[in-house]
């Protein structure tokens, strides 16, 4: 039993895996869709799914930013790029994502100037020492990230740094958990909800999928208890015929988020009509931009980006990942075109993806093996 | 770019209002506590030992010790993707 060797308490992860096998009504199966690719990677890692009853699958989300940024969102970041007068700064992740025409990589050993970096900080002190240039920062994270990008524009303001810009991809979690609600192809029982965005913007925003879409979310921590916890707390609500929104996270993730931190955002960006999803497609106000207070900082109003659309790769089914229709495994190239040393789609480029967490860990699962062979 | 990083607040930068010295994985770097303000001339509930949860260089949430323990434990089991961030991390500077 290596997975439950990797708890660091097995008596009660054993304990909750009864409970919640407990609770599982014959002949009714359970689909529950993690939210966070944080979740997915814990699921995999230690093997969880094969803890639960067989009525009870784990199905994968879209909340990995990297993974749903669509290919022609990328070719548009190096076209700006490619400008002789910017660098492009980017966090690490997004470097080896493919974009229509190659990666920020691909395109850096071509001879653009794209520099990794970890904070959007970091871009500010390359706007200051390079006066010349004008550092455009590749923007991109759902809730979790936004207020520190929008922190950055207000410090550029502050400093009146007229050589710094966004190239603005922030996500927002709940118009994403809507569009799936309404893909014909998925039926779901309910949600474990995300951590890290949940400390940002609180448990409030889930609070209409119950009451609008009946299905129970319960925002889980990282560890495979949280998640075993999580999973046990929605059972429960359907066992007693309840549908809400609790809080498994409480000791880090407070009802109300971070009031400042939402009030940052609020005050740089503003929702976009509508932003395109690897996967799901477009959806509607789901992603922010800058407001026109801040026009100076925002790159798609002071360049003339391309807005270029690229179809995925035929072979990739990243899409149907990302949705939920399929499973990793079940991608016609997994495992052999695509892998994480020569990845087709973004699933398996970060590590939060689901092919790449189910390449690296799941595989050695018994039972996903069985089901793989068999599918 | 995604993982949540905990780090122990070593001091309160005096030159700089909205940053604290901060010690992750004994890696001592600047990081913005701006977010942590109720208001932007509010009071700072935020002290060396305390111990925060950093999301690229911003201090999003204060955590308690056992929680800052549990998290550095998941983090060493995601893999590469911790130990590139920490790279990352070391290699920033957002004074």
């Amino acid at each position: 039993m290596k997975y439950v060797d990797e708890y660091r308490d097995a008596d009660t992860a054993r304990a909750l895996a009864t409970k919640i096998a407990g609770l599982c009504e014959p002949g009714r199966r359970y689909s529950l869709m993690e939210i966070c690719g944080g979740h997915t990677h814990t699921i995999y890692t230690h093997g969880l799914e094969d803890h639960l009853p067989e009525s009870i699958s784990l199905v994968h989300g879209p909340g990995c930013p990297v993974c749903v940024i669509p290919m022609g969102r990328v070719d548009d970041a190096i076209a700006l790029a490619e400008q002789d007068d910017v660098i492009m700064t980017s966090f690490g992740d997004m470097m080896r994502v493919p974009g229509g025409r190659g990666s920020f990589f691909d395109s850096k050993a071509a001879g653009a100037d794209i520099r990794m970096v970890y904070s959007p900080l970091d871009s500010l002190k390359i706007a200051r020492k390079n006066p010349d240039k004008r550092v455009i920062f590749f923007a991109i994270g759902f809730e979790t990230t936004t207020p520190s990008t929008a922190m950055t524009v207000l410090r550029a303001a502050a400093e009146g740094l007229d050589n710094f810009a966004v190239f603005c991809n922030h996500v927002r979690v709940t118009p994403a958990i809507t569009a799936i609600l309404s893909s014909p192809d998925l039926h779901l029982d309910g949600f474990v909800g995300p951590g890290h965005v949940s400390t940002v913007i609180g448990c409030e925003p889930y609070t209409y999928i119950p009451r609008e879409h009946g299905k129970p979310i319960v925002v889980s921590g990282f560890e495979p208890l949280d998640i075993l916890t999580s999973v046990y707390m929605l059972m429960q609500q359907f066992a007693d015929g309840r549908c809400e929104t609790e809080n498994e996270y409480a000791r880090v993730v407070p009802w109300a988020g971070n009031p400042k931190a939402l009030g940052v955002i609020d005050r740089v960006m503003e929702v976009r009509d509508t932003f395109e999803w690897r996967g799901p497609g477009w959806i509607p106000e789901s992603a922010m931009q800058l407001r026109a207070e801040y026009a100076a900082f925002d790159a798609e109003r002071i360049y003339q980006v391309p807005g270029v659309r690229v179809a995925d790769p035929k072979a990739c089914q990243c899409g149907e990942v990302l949705r939920g229709a399929i499973k990793p495994w079940e991608c016609k190239v997994f495992g052999t075109a695509c892998t994480p040393e020569t990845p087709i789609g973004t699933c398996m480029v970060s590590s939060e993806g689901a092919c790449a967490a189910y390449y690296n860990f799941g595989r050695f699962s018994r039972s996903r093996v069985k089901e793989a062979t068999s599918a | 770019m995604c993982l949540g990083i905990p780090g122990e607040v070593i001091e309160l930068m005096a030159e700089h209002d909205d940053l604290a010295m901060v010690s992750v994985e004994g890696v001592k770097r600047a990081v913005n506590i701006g977010l942590l303000r109720e208001d932007s001339d509010g009071p700072l509930d935020l002290s060396p030992g305390d111990w925060i949860l950093i999301h690229v260089g911003f201090a999003l949430s204060k955590i308690d010790e056992r929680e800052a323990k549990a998290s550095l434990e998941w983090l060493t089991g995601v893999g590469d993707a911790y130990t590139d961030e920490l790279d990352a991390l070391a290699a920033s500077d957002i004074t």
